[in-house]
């Protein structure tokens, strides 16, 4: 038999502001472990949590981003338990009134998945197992997060694969997050469940827990997909319980099942006060959002022509899309830019990283300078392509490297007189010409070129020799 | 003239040097602590730090606070940087905290001398002092009786002249019902009148720092002192700026106050007789009195004891001996190392608080408990906004009864429960109380009476309480402490 999977993710993201969410200590990375620490967020005995307004900022954008309505009225709550690295023995959540709520993100084949719910929380510590014991490192404790939860729209592992790479992307758009799932600031729960095909009752379901690499995260699913299906196909039930994903093996593994479910004691947290957020406020965050990947892709396919394909390579760092828009402001050529930005420009960087980052030492401005000159017909490709490889190891203006000469226009006149100069040397190629073959011509527009310099446009010289020869 | 300014004024005119003062409080501790039980701690060379730094201000000429080089106390869930807070408690033995309470730092800096910090039951659970994990504190009035809990212990210092004023925490009547006990006065301000931000948390929602002085004109200076909006605590009142100082002469002529009937069942005679005999003194001022029911006040008691419990189970869920205070010796676990540690570092008062409040927000409870008390917490709120519309004060006993025989205190909890039945509605309701002496029982022990006011009106009860002390006496000065 065949069956459907359904299922849906939770995903945490760390959000990108200065401080932690309740106290003002650094949200840096790494660090010694406990001195990003306060009173405060170590959960000393009488200090108090303040909510710091920029978390409730950056978690508004991606609710925004993430097509979410926006709640004028939530609040946090705390949600207790207890375990060595919770300072506090209780985490400060968001329970039944979540910041963001409705929202959905749409995949490319245009199915949208749904978003129920996004809210705000602080991280916990961390303990580190070493030989002389357990260590607890507070330098994360208090750093905010935004929890974002699916409904269980996602049918396949590729969907959850895009779902998840999606997420990332429009999360690093928008700069709340750098989600870099290997050190923790993404990290995803992913529920599942499977029914046979066409079955409208939902099957029982399982959550792999902290799913930290995309590549991890389908490989979790796949295995277990495969084994609820075993499990029916015997005529066994699957158990409603916690799993965690054996990188190692490539199999999940049972944490807890639902009779043992925590009980989080939930309760409205009483030192601090109901998060209110004005239309004008929720409006003033959505005026100031960046344009979204998916209306780049649309602008740039519709508007400025690119293929779809050049859209999404432009598009899928921020940075890159930047540096594009930014070139774009002097010249009409987006194709142009386009090509070399996503050729030769690209050609540079070694790793994903570099490509992500995006900063080469030639300026959005000084790629436009030279694109222009290539638009006004006054230097040709190939001279254009030499001068910008020396302009992206030197980040030296194109003016640098071209002389007037090289930037004057071959006239038509002159382009003329060279053309009949080289049909008249190359016998051989225009005889071969007028026999048919085509590429003979090359020959004659290569002396074209070497009397112009390089600088004779390619295309009107071909046009000139054919009508010499014919 | 109170204390304070009788003090600040001899301070002023060099009869007296903050050094000496401190010095007398100091040796009437010495003398006196171990028959009250008052102080956990003291804190001599902090006094005289402070102390000598008011006097060299006075050398200076430079202008001083009211409050610069008054003696006080601070109760022992108030955090001081540097000095061991232990809320009375086992598994805060040795927990010194980094930082200090907003309300100690507005003090010190106005040159406030402390003398040291004061008993408790253990996390302010208890109307008795008996849960402290030292020593229990003691009636300055009569030493085999409590003086009261929570904050028995500053109560007892200030009734018992072993500090000029004290500064308590009130969750449920933790201040105004030993106030009550020890014949002094209690004030208890508005929920985010004074921040908490250092005050050790009991029950976030109710609890509050509050004074212990022996007039409303001294309780009105420190209050003034330490309340205002502080950026660490984001439930203190933003736009709240206290003088109650310049309301306490007012009249309260033609003022109306109501007594609701509720709080007059189960008060005993003598509390019965002071109070009724307080109403008409009231009434010779031009105020003018009326008695209304208050259905809803029934409820206190089990909405009280179910959210403070809620969430005091979460608030000391942090102590489990990894970071701060008492840790296990053996163990073999994790889980087993903080099981011991909290076994053996809370007391049964506070075992059973945590008990009850894990019980009343687990699933499939929370509905039937915590969120019906917190339905109820709102219809008790209704009722005293709807009695405020009628009403500038409300006028109750604060406990009812005088103070009990040490060891009398009941091992039923439900029994000792009842002796909050007056005070706990404020603490719900989030107002300002405050309770002042009216009268004395047979055997001569304090009674106390509670004005009540609605939200940010402490100038209002203050006034109250400063008019009603201008006509009556019922100040007895006991045999302990510094004479003056």
């Amino acid at each position: 038999m065949k069956y459907d999977l359904v299922c849906g993710l939770e995903t945490h993201v760390e959000l990108s502001s200065k401080s932690k969410i309740f106290c003002g200590c650094t949200t840096e990375f790494g660090g010694e472990p406990n001195t990003h620490c306060c009173p405060v967020c170590l959960g000393h005995p009488g200090t108090l949590p303040v909510l710091n307004r920029e978390v409730v900022n950056l978690a508004v954008m991606a609710g925004l981003a993430l097509n979410c309505k926006i709640q004028n009225f939530s609040k946090m709550d705390r949600k207790n338990y207890s375990y060595p690295d919770l300072p506090k023995a209780y985490q400060i959540s968001q329970f039944d009134m979540p910041l963001c709520k409705d929202g959905f993100l749409t995949l490319s084949s245009g199915k949208r998945i749904r978003i129920e719910r996004i809210h705000i929380e602080e991280d916990a510590g961390k303990l580190v197992h070493t030989e002389k014991g357990i260590l607890i490192d507070c330098n994360r404790a208090g750093v905010p997060l935004i929890e974002i939860v699916t409904k269980p729209d996602i049918s396949s592992i590729d969907e959850a694969k895009e779902y998840v790479t999606k997420l990332q992307q429009i999360m690093r758009y928008i700069g709340v997050s750098d989600c870099k799932m290997q050190e923790g600031s993404m990290r995803c729960d992913v529920n599942i469940s499977v029914k046979p095909h066409g079955e409208s009752v939902p099957g029982i379901r399982t959550e792999i827990k902290n799913m930290n690499s995309v590549s991890n995260m389908a490989k979790a699913m796949e295995y277990e997909y495969k084994r609820q299906c075993a499990l029916i196909e015997k005529g066994e039930k699957v158990t409603q319980e916690t799993l965690r994903f054996n990188d190692a093996e490539g199999t999940t593994s049972s944490m807890r099942s639902k009779e043992d479910a925590d009980d989080y004691r939930f309760f409205p947290e009483p030192d601090l006060v109901n998060i209110v957020l004005t239309d004008a406020e929720i409006n003033g965050i959505r005026a100031n959002l960046p344009e979204l990947p998916q209306s780049r892709v649309k602008r740039y396919t519709e508007e400025l022509g690119l293929s779809t394909e050049e859209a999404l390579h432009l598009t899928k760092y921020r940075n890159i899309s930047d540096y594009f828009e930014r070139a774009l402001k002097g010249t009409q050529s987006a194709k142009l830019l386009a090509n070399f930005i996503i050729g030769q420009i690209f050609a540079t960087f070694k790793t994903e990283g570099e490509k992500e980052a995006f900063s080469p030492l030639t300026t959005p401005s000084q790629l436009c300078d030279l694109v222009k000159l290539l638009e006004d017909k006054k230097i040709n490709k190939n001279l254009a392509k030499i001068t910008l490889d020396k302009m992206l190891k030197s980040g030296n203006p194109c003016t640098e490297y071209l002389s007037d000469e090289d930037m004057s226009v071959v006239e038509e006149s002159t382009l003329r007189a060279f053309c009949r100069e080289a049909a008249e040397e190359n016998t051989k190629a225009a005889q071969d010409y007028r026999n048919g073959k085509e590429k003979a011509l090359m020959a004659i527009l290569g002396t074209v070129m070497k009397k112009s310099k390089g600088k004779a446009d390619g295309e009107k010289a071909l046009e000139i020799i054919k009508e010499i020869l014919g | 003239m109170g204390k304070i300014l009788t003090l600040n004024k001899m301070l002023r005119n060099r009869e007296i040097s903050a050094e000496e003062l401190a010095k007398a409080y100091i040796s009437a501790i010495e003398k006196d602590n171990a028959k009250l039980g008052a102080y956990v701690n003291i804190t001599e060379e902090t006094a005289l730090s402070s102390a000598k730094a008011v006097d060299r201000l006075l050398a200076g000429g430079e202008r001083i606070s009211p409050l610069a080089g008054i003696p006080m106390t601070l109760k022992d869930n108030i955090s001081t940087k540097g000095i061991e807070t232990t809320c009375c408690s086992k598994i805060l033995s040795g927990y010194v905290p980094l930082y200090d309470a907003t309300a100690w730092e507005k003090l010190s800096a106005l040159g406030a001398v402390l003398l040291g910090k004061t008993n408790m039951d253990e996390f302010a659970m208890g109307s008795s002092c008996e849960s402290s994990c030292f020593f229990p504190a003691k009636n300055p009035h009569d030493l085999e009786c409590t003086p009261g809990g929570s904050s028995g212990g500053g109560a007892a210092a200030v009734s018992g002249n072993l500090a000029v004023y004290a500064l308590g925490s009130d969750t449920g009547g933790s201040v105004r019902q030993p106030a009550s006990l020890c014949g002094i006065v209690g004030l208890k301000p508005t929920y985010g009148a004074v921040s908490r931000y250092g005050l050790i948390a009991y029950a976030s929602s109710l609890d509050q720092i509050g004074v212990l002085a022996s007039s409303a004109e001294d309780a009105s200076l420190v209050f003034d002192a330490i309340a205002g909006s502080d950026k660490m605590d984001s439930t203190t009142n933003p736009s709240y700026c206290a003088n109650t100082f310049s309301e306490l002469n007012k009249d309260i002529k033609g003022r109306k106050i109501g007594v609701p009937k509720e709080f007059l069942k189960g008060v005993s005679k003598d509390v019965e007789k002071a109070f009724f005999q307080a109403v008409k003194t009231f009434e010779s001022l031009g105020a003018r009195v009326e008695f209304f029911d208050m259905p809803a006040l029934k409820f206190c008691l089990p909405v009280y004891y179910i959210l403070a419990c809620a969430e005091a189970s979460s608030n000391l869920g942090r102590y489990d001996g990894i970071r701060y205070g008492h840790k296990a010796e053996l163990y073999e676990s994790v889980h087993e190392m903080v099981c011991k540690t909290r076994s053996e570092g809370f007391g049964d008062e506070v075992k059973r608080r945590i008990l009850l409040g894990t019980y009343v927000l687990s699933k499939g409870y929370r509905d039937s408990y915590y969120k019906k008390a917190q339905n109820l917490r709102s219809a008790i709120i209704s009722e005293f906004d709807e009695a405020f519309s009628r009403f500038d004060v409300i006028l109750t006993p604060t406990s009812p009864t005088t103070a009990w025989k040490l060891g009398k205190t009941s091992t039923d909890p439900v029994e000792n429960y009842q002796a909050d039945i007056c005070t706990t509605a404020v603490n719900i309701a989030g107002l300002p109380g405050v309770s002042i002496p009216c009268g004395f029982d047979k055997s001569g022990l304090p009674v106390g009476m509670q004005i009540i006011g609605n939200r940010f009106e402490e100038g209002k009860i203050l006034c109250f309480a400063n008019r009603f002390e201008e006509i009556t006496n019922f100040k007895k000065e006991v045999k302990l402490g510094v004479k003056l």
